[in-house]
Protein backbone atom coordinates (compact mmCIF):
# COMPACT_ATOMS: atom_id res chain seq x y z
CA UNK A 1 0.00 0.00 0.00
CA UNK A 2 1.02 3.25 -0.86
CA UNK A 3 2.45 5.68 2.39
CA UNK A 4 1.29 9.10 2.26
CA UNK A 5 3.33 12.07 0.62
CA UNK A 6 4.74 14.49 3.60
CA UNK A 7 3.27 17.75 3.29
CA UNK A 8 -0.08 16.13 2.25
CA UNK A 9 -3.45 16.41 4.42
CA UNK A 10 -3.97 13.54 6.38
CA UNK A 11 -6.51 12.17 8.76
CA UNK A 12 -5.58 9.05 10.51
CA UNK A 13 -6.93 5.98 11.11
CA UNK A 14 -8.69 6.81 14.49
CA UNK A 15 -10.28 10.06 13.27
CA UNK A 16 -13.93 10.38 13.11
CA UNK A 17 -15.81 12.70 11.39
CA UNK A 18 -19.24 13.46 10.86
CA UNK A 19 -20.03 16.21 8.32
CA UNK A 20 -18.77 18.55 5.53
CA UNK A 21 -15.35 17.74 5.03
CA UNK A 22 -14.01 20.97 2.47
CA UNK A 23 -10.42 21.77 1.46
CA UNK A 24 -7.87 23.01 -1.04
CA UNK A 25 -4.87 20.93 -1.04
CA UNK A 26 -4.90 17.05 -1.72
CA UNK A 27 -6.17 14.75 1.53
CA UNK A 28 -5.07 11.39 2.78
CA UNK A 29 -7.80 9.90 4.56
CA UNK A 30 -7.37 6.49 6.79
CA UNK A 31 -10.01 7.40 9.34
CA UNK A 32 -13.87 7.49 9.00
CA UNK A 33 -16.06 10.03 7.53
CA UNK A 34 -19.01 10.43 7.14
CA UNK A 35 -21.18 13.44 5.32
CA UNK A 36 -19.53 14.60 1.88
CA UNK A 37 -15.96 15.51 1.30
CA UNK A 38 -15.11 18.47 -1.47
CA UNK A 39 -11.70 18.57 -2.38
CA UNK A 40 -12.07 20.48 -6.39
CA UNK A 41 -8.88 20.59 -8.42
CA UNK A 42 -7.24 18.71 -5.73
CA UNK A 43 -7.18 14.75 -4.70
CA UNK A 44 -8.58 12.88 -1.81
CA UNK A 45 -6.99 9.18 -1.02
CA UNK A 46 -8.98 7.04 1.13
CA UNK A 47 -5.55 5.03 2.63
CA UNK A 48 -6.56 1.03 3.09
CA UNK A 49 -7.87 1.86 7.01
CA UNK A 50 -10.07 4.43 5.51
CA UNK A 51 -14.01 4.33 5.96
CA UNK A 52 -16.23 6.89 4.07
CA UNK A 53 -19.36 6.98 3.80
CA UNK A 54 -19.75 10.71 1.84
CA UNK A 55 -20.14 11.93 -1.59
CA UNK A 56 -16.96 13.13 -3.18
CA UNK A 57 -16.23 15.01 -5.49
CA UNK A 58 -12.37 16.09 -6.25
CA UNK A 59 -9.69 16.29 -8.91
CA UNK A 60 -8.48 12.83 -8.26
CA UNK A 61 -9.60 9.64 -6.71
CA UNK A 62 -7.33 7.19 -5.20
CA UNK A 63 -9.03 4.56 -2.67
CA UNK A 64 -7.33 1.67 -1.24
CA UNK A 65 -9.77 1.28 1.87
CA UNK A 66 -14.15 1.18 2.10
CA UNK A 67 -16.02 3.80 0.36
CA UNK A 68 -19.59 4.29 0.38
CA UNK A 69 -21.40 7.43 -1.55
CA UNK A 70 -20.73 8.69 -5.02
CA UNK A 71 -18.16 9.92 -6.52
CA UNK A 72 -17.22 12.69 -9.19
CA UNK A 73 -13.54 13.32 -9.55
CA UNK A 74 -12.94 15.81 -12.84
CA UNK A 75 -9.79 14.06 -13.77
CA UNK A 76 -9.31 10.51 -12.49
CA UNK A 77 -10.68 7.63 -10.18
CA UNK A 78 -8.43 4.32 -8.84
CA UNK A 79 -8.91 1.47 -6.92
CA UNK A 80 -6.71 -0.34 -5.35
CA UNK A 81 -6.97 -3.98 -5.00
CA UNK A 82 -8.44 -3.51 -1.43
CA UNK A 83 -10.66 -0.99 -2.59
CA UNK A 84 -14.60 -1.28 -1.73
CA UNK A 85 -16.73 0.69 -3.56
CA UNK A 86 -20.80 1.20 -3.29
CA UNK A 87 -21.82 4.56 -5.54
CA UNK A 88 -21.81 5.51 -8.90
CA UNK A 89 -18.44 7.15 -10.04
CA UNK A 90 -18.85 9.97 -12.80
CA UNK A 91 -15.01 10.51 -13.93
CA UNK A 92 -13.06 11.27 -17.31
CA UNK A 93 -10.65 8.14 -16.58
CA UNK A 94 -10.84 5.03 -14.28
CA UNK A 95 -8.25 2.47 -13.35
CA UNK A 96 -9.30 -0.95 -11.73
CA UNK A 97 -6.84 -3.07 -10.09
CA UNK A 98 -7.72 -6.90 -9.94
CA UNK A 99 -9.24 -7.69 -6.96
CA UNK A 100 -11.10 -4.36 -6.28
CA UNK A 101 -14.66 -4.70 -5.91
CA UNK A 102 -16.69 -2.26 -7.20
CA UNK A 103 -20.86 -1.94 -6.59
CA UNK A 104 -22.36 0.71 -8.44
CA UNK A 105 -22.36 2.69 -12.38
CA UNK A 106 -19.24 4.29 -14.31
CA UNK A 107 -19.71 7.17 -16.46
CA UNK A 108 -17.44 8.39 -18.11
CA UNK A 109 -17.46 12.13 -19.02
CA UNK A 110 -14.47 13.24 -21.47
CA UNK A 111 -15.47 17.01 -20.59
CA UNK A 112 -15.51 19.20 -17.48
CA UNK A 113 -17.38 17.15 -14.47
CA UNK A 114 -19.86 19.68 -12.93
CA UNK B 1 -8.68 -35.23 -13.81
CA UNK B 2 -8.73 -31.90 -15.09
CA UNK B 3 -5.85 -32.52 -17.01
CA UNK B 4 -7.54 -35.22 -18.76
CA UNK B 5 -10.46 -32.80 -19.72
CA UNK B 6 -8.01 -30.04 -20.79
CA UNK B 7 -6.81 -33.19 -23.42
CA UNK B 8 -10.08 -33.93 -24.51
CA UNK B 9 -11.18 -30.66 -25.15
CA UNK B 10 -7.69 -30.25 -26.90
CA UNK B 11 -9.07 -32.71 -29.84
CA UNK B 12 -12.34 -32.04 -30.14
CA UNK B 13 -12.03 -28.19 -29.23
CA UNK B 14 -14.26 -26.57 -32.04
CA UNK B 15 -15.06 -22.22 -32.61
CA UNK B 16 -16.25 -21.81 -28.85
CA UNK B 17 -14.05 -24.56 -27.14
CA UNK B 18 -11.73 -22.86 -24.44
CA UNK B 19 -8.00 -22.43 -24.81
CA UNK B 20 -5.68 -21.99 -22.10
CA UNK B 21 -3.17 -19.63 -21.61
CA UNK B 22 -0.66 -20.60 -18.74
CA UNK B 23 -0.37 -17.37 -16.93
CA UNK B 24 1.81 -16.01 -13.42
CA UNK B 25 -0.13 -16.73 -10.55
CA UNK B 26 -3.42 -18.18 -11.91
CA UNK B 27 -4.88 -20.24 -15.72
CA UNK B 28 -6.51 -17.66 -17.69
CA UNK B 29 -8.80 -19.22 -20.63
CA UNK B 30 -9.98 -17.69 -23.77
CA UNK B 31 -13.51 -18.68 -24.99
CA UNK B 32 -15.35 -17.92 -28.10
CA UNK B 33 -18.61 -17.01 -27.71
CA UNK B 34 -21.32 -17.08 -30.21
CA UNK B 35 -23.85 -15.07 -27.59
CA UNK B 36 -21.28 -12.64 -26.80
CA UNK B 37 -21.19 -12.17 -30.97
CA UNK B 38 -24.58 -11.64 -31.86
CA UNK B 39 -24.58 -8.99 -28.94
CA UNK B 40 -21.52 -6.84 -30.14
CA UNK B 41 -23.42 -6.47 -32.93
CA UNK B 42 -25.94 -4.53 -30.94
CA UNK B 43 -23.37 -1.60 -29.34
CA UNK B 44 -21.22 -1.20 -31.47
CA UNK B 45 -23.97 0.06 -33.14
CA UNK B 46 -25.79 1.87 -30.22
CA UNK B 47 -25.07 4.93 -28.66
CA UNK B 48 -24.93 5.57 -24.94
CA UNK B 49 -26.22 2.23 -23.73
CA UNK B 50 -26.83 1.49 -20.30
CA UNK B 51 -25.23 -2.18 -19.35
CA UNK B 52 -25.36 -4.10 -16.28
CA UNK B 53 -22.55 -6.73 -14.94
CA UNK B 54 -23.73 -9.25 -12.47
CA UNK B 55 -20.36 -10.44 -12.68
CA UNK B 56 -17.45 -10.08 -10.54
CA UNK B 57 -16.37 -5.96 -11.00
CA UNK B 58 -14.31 -6.29 -14.09
CA UNK B 59 -11.77 -3.20 -14.95
CA UNK B 60 -12.10 -4.84 -18.63
CA UNK B 61 -15.24 -5.04 -19.27
CA UNK B 62 -15.91 -1.30 -17.56
CA UNK B 63 -12.95 -0.39 -19.92
CA UNK B 64 -14.66 -2.15 -22.67
CA UNK B 65 -18.22 -0.42 -22.28
CA UNK B 66 -16.99 3.37 -21.30
CA UNK B 67 -14.12 3.02 -24.10
CA UNK B 68 -17.42 3.18 -26.85
CA UNK B 69 -19.51 5.77 -24.82
CA UNK B 70 -21.53 3.24 -22.68
CA UNK B 71 -22.64 3.29 -19.21
CA UNK B 72 -21.86 0.60 -17.17
CA UNK B 73 -23.06 -1.08 -14.03
CA UNK B 74 -21.23 -3.56 -11.65
CA UNK B 75 -22.91 -5.63 -8.86
CA UNK B 76 -21.70 -9.19 -7.82
CA UNK B 77 -24.40 -11.00 -7.11
CA UNK B 78 -23.15 -14.10 -6.41
CA UNK B 79 -20.61 -12.50 -3.59
CA UNK B 80 -23.99 -10.81 -2.00
CA UNK B 81 -25.73 -13.98 -2.01
CA UNK B 82 -22.93 -14.85 0.57
CA UNK B 83 -24.66 -12.59 3.17
CA UNK B 84 -24.97 -14.67 6.55
CA UNK B 85 -28.08 -12.47 7.40
CA UNK B 86 -30.07 -13.51 4.11
CA UNK B 87 -30.35 -16.96 6.13
CA UNK B 88 -33.79 -17.54 7.01
CA UNK B 89 -36.13 -20.49 7.41
CA UNK B 90 -39.53 -21.65 5.48
CA UNK B 91 -42.53 -23.25 5.74
CA UNK B 92 -41.18 -26.59 6.54
CA UNK B 93 -37.88 -25.28 8.88
CA UNK B 94 -35.58 -25.48 5.73
CA UNK B 95 -32.77 -23.30 5.46
CA UNK B 96 -33.25 -20.61 2.98
CA UNK B 97 -31.82 -17.27 1.83
CA UNK B 98 -34.53 -14.35 2.23
CA UNK B 99 -35.03 -13.39 -1.19
CA UNK B 100 -37.44 -10.17 -0.32
CA UNK B 101 -33.95 -9.32 1.94
CA UNK B 102 -31.96 -9.82 -0.99
CA UNK B 103 -33.81 -8.10 -3.35
CA UNK B 104 -34.47 -5.16 -0.91
CA UNK B 105 -30.17 -4.49 -0.91
CA UNK B 106 -29.25 -5.53 -4.44
CA UNK B 107 -30.40 -5.15 -7.88
CA UNK B 108 -32.43 -1.96 -6.96
CA UNK B 109 -32.66 0.39 -9.79
CA UNK B 110 -35.65 2.32 -12.11
CA UNK B 111 -37.63 0.02 -13.79
CA UNK B 112 -37.02 -0.30 -17.55
CA UNK B 113 -33.29 0.90 -16.96
CA UNK B 114 -31.01 -1.23 -18.80
CA UNK B 115 -30.05 -1.98 -22.33
CA UNK B 116 -27.85 -5.06 -21.93
CA UNK B 117 -27.54 -7.68 -18.37
CA UNK B 118 -24.57 -9.75 -18.41
CA UNK B 119 -25.73 -12.42 -16.14
CA UNK B 120 -22.71 -15.04 -17.14
CA UNK B 121 -23.15 -18.12 -14.83
CA UNK B 122 -24.99 -16.68 -12.29
CA UNK B 123 -28.48 -18.73 -12.27
CA UNK B 124 -26.47 -22.29 -12.01
CA UNK B 125 -24.29 -21.22 -8.50
CA UNK B 126 -26.91 -19.11 -7.24
CA UNK B 127 -28.83 -20.27 -4.27
CA UNK B 128 -32.15 -21.82 -5.50
CA UNK B 129 -34.43 -19.54 -3.57
CA UNK B 130 -32.53 -16.76 -5.33
CA UNK B 131 -33.01 -17.70 -8.44
CA UNK B 132 -36.50 -16.90 -10.22
CA UNK B 133 -36.49 -13.51 -7.56
CA UNK B 134 -33.41 -12.76 -9.33
CA UNK B 135 -35.09 -13.27 -12.76
CA UNK B 136 -37.98 -11.89 -12.41
CA UNK B 137 -35.72 -8.50 -10.37
CA UNK B 138 -34.19 -8.31 -14.54
CA UNK B 139 -37.00 -8.87 -16.31
CA UNK B 140 -38.27 -5.18 -15.06
CA UNK B 141 -35.04 -3.29 -15.06
CA UNK B 142 -34.57 -4.30 -19.14
CA UNK B 143 -35.57 -1.95 -21.42
CA UNK B 144 -38.16 -3.54 -23.70
CA UNK B 145 -36.15 -5.03 -26.57
CA UNK B 146 -33.75 -5.24 -23.84
CA UNK B 147 -31.14 -8.36 -23.87
CA UNK B 148 -30.16 -11.04 -21.20
CA UNK B 149 -26.87 -13.28 -21.48
CA UNK B 150 -26.87 -15.91 -19.32
CA UNK B 151 -24.94 -19.63 -19.43
CA UNK B 152 -25.47 -22.12 -18.17
CA UNK B 153 -23.64 -25.82 -17.87
CA UNK B 154 -25.38 -28.41 -20.04
CA UNK B 155 -23.80 -31.68 -17.64
CA UNK B 156 -23.29 -31.99 -14.37
CA UNK B 157 -19.85 -30.82 -13.90
CA UNK B 158 -19.50 -32.08 -10.13
CA UNK B 159 -19.38 -29.72 -7.01
CA UNK B 160 -15.41 -28.94 -7.75
CA UNK B 161 -16.15 -27.78 -10.86
CA UNK B 162 -14.51 -24.06 -11.02
CA UNK B 163 -16.98 -20.82 -11.04
CA UNK B 164 -15.42 -18.79 -13.47
CA UNK B 165 -15.77 -14.73 -14.34
CA UNK B 166 -15.54 -13.50 -17.36
CA UNK B 167 -13.63 -10.51 -18.90
CA UNK B 168 -14.84 -9.67 -22.64
CA UNK B 169 -11.59 -9.20 -24.76
CA UNK B 170 -12.85 -8.96 -28.34
CA UNK B 171 -16.46 -9.26 -30.21
CA UNK B 172 -17.21 -12.56 -29.48
CA UNK B 173 -14.45 -13.62 -27.23
CA UNK B 174 -14.04 -14.07 -23.31
CA UNK B 175 -11.43 -14.30 -21.35
CA UNK B 176 -12.20 -16.82 -18.31
CA UNK B 177 -10.89 -16.77 -14.57
CA UNK B 178 -11.76 -19.19 -11.83
CA UNK B 179 -13.34 -16.89 -9.04
CA UNK B 180 -11.30 -16.99 -5.46
CA UNK B 181 -13.40 -15.32 -2.91
CA UNK B 182 -12.01 -12.37 -0.54
CA UNK B 183 -13.15 -12.87 2.90
CA UNK B 184 -13.80 -9.30 3.50
CA UNK B 185 -17.20 -7.39 4.42
CA UNK B 186 -19.31 -4.88 2.69
CA UNK B 187 -21.74 -2.95 3.37
CA UNK B 188 -24.99 -2.82 1.16
CA UNK B 189 -27.56 0.20 0.91
CA UNK B 190 -29.90 -1.35 3.52
CA UNK B 191 -26.50 -1.34 6.07
CA UNK B 192 -26.75 -5.47 6.04
CA UNK B 193 -22.96 -6.13 5.73
CA UNK B 194 -21.81 -8.59 2.98
CA UNK B 195 -19.13 -11.28 3.83
CA UNK B 196 -17.98 -14.05 1.51
CA UNK B 197 -18.51 -17.07 4.04
CA UNK B 198 -17.29 -19.81 1.89
CA UNK B 199 -14.09 -20.08 -0.33
CA UNK B 200 -15.78 -20.74 -3.78
CA UNK B 201 -19.06 -21.35 -5.65
CA UNK B 202 -20.66 -24.45 -6.11
CA UNK B 203 -22.31 -25.57 -9.04
CA UNK B 204 -25.77 -25.55 -7.51
CA UNK B 205 -27.75 -27.65 -10.58
CA UNK B 206 -28.16 -28.19 -14.13
CA UNK B 207 -30.42 -26.75 -15.97
CA UNK B 208 -32.21 -28.46 -18.85
CA UNK B 209 -33.82 -26.45 -21.96
CA UNK B 210 -37.32 -26.83 -20.46
CA UNK B 211 -36.18 -25.45 -17.37
CA UNK B 212 -34.55 -22.56 -19.07
CA UNK B 213 -37.44 -22.49 -20.95
CA UNK B 214 -39.63 -21.65 -17.80
CA UNK B 215 -37.16 -19.68 -15.98
CA UNK B 216 -37.19 -16.76 -18.77
CA UNK B 217 -40.91 -17.67 -19.65
CA UNK B 218 -41.84 -13.52 -19.05
CA UNK B 219 -39.03 -12.68 -22.11
CA UNK B 220 -40.33 -12.15 -25.59
CA UNK B 221 -37.83 -14.22 -27.17
CA UNK B 222 -34.86 -16.71 -26.32
CA UNK B 223 -32.13 -18.02 -28.53
CA UNK B 224 -30.17 -20.62 -27.51
CA UNK B 225 -26.60 -21.70 -28.79
CA UNK B 226 -24.45 -24.99 -27.74
CA UNK B 227 -21.20 -25.09 -27.33
CA UNK B 228 -18.95 -27.58 -27.28
CA UNK B 229 -16.91 -26.80 -24.51
CA UNK B 230 -20.80 -28.30 -22.24
CA UNK B 231 -22.14 -24.62 -21.94
CA UNK B 232 -25.32 -23.64 -23.37
CA UNK B 233 -25.16 -19.69 -23.69
CA UNK B 234 -28.74 -18.51 -23.69
CA UNK B 235 -29.79 -15.02 -25.31
CA UNK B 236 -33.48 -13.06 -24.41
CA UNK B 237 -35.20 -10.45 -25.15
CA UNK B 238 -37.40 -8.74 -23.14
Amino acid sequence: MSAPASGLAQIGKSVFIKGELSGSEDLYLDGQVEGSIALKGNSLTVGPNGQVKASVEAKGVVVQGKLEGNVQASDRVELRKSAIVTGDITTQRISIEEGAYLKGKVDIHRADVK
Amino acid sequence: MSSVSQNFMKLFRGSSGPETIPEQGSQKLIRRSSGLGELSRVWESAEDLCVLDLGSTSATNIRHFTGRGHRIYSEDLLTASTDPELLTKDEQGVVVLDSRKFLADNLVYPAAHFDVVFCWNLPDYLDESLVKPVVGRLWSVLKPGGMLLAFFHTRDAGPDSPCHRFHIVGTDTLEMKKIVLRREARRGPTGAVHTAITDGFQLQRVFNNRHIETLFRDFVSIKFFLARDNIREVLVVR
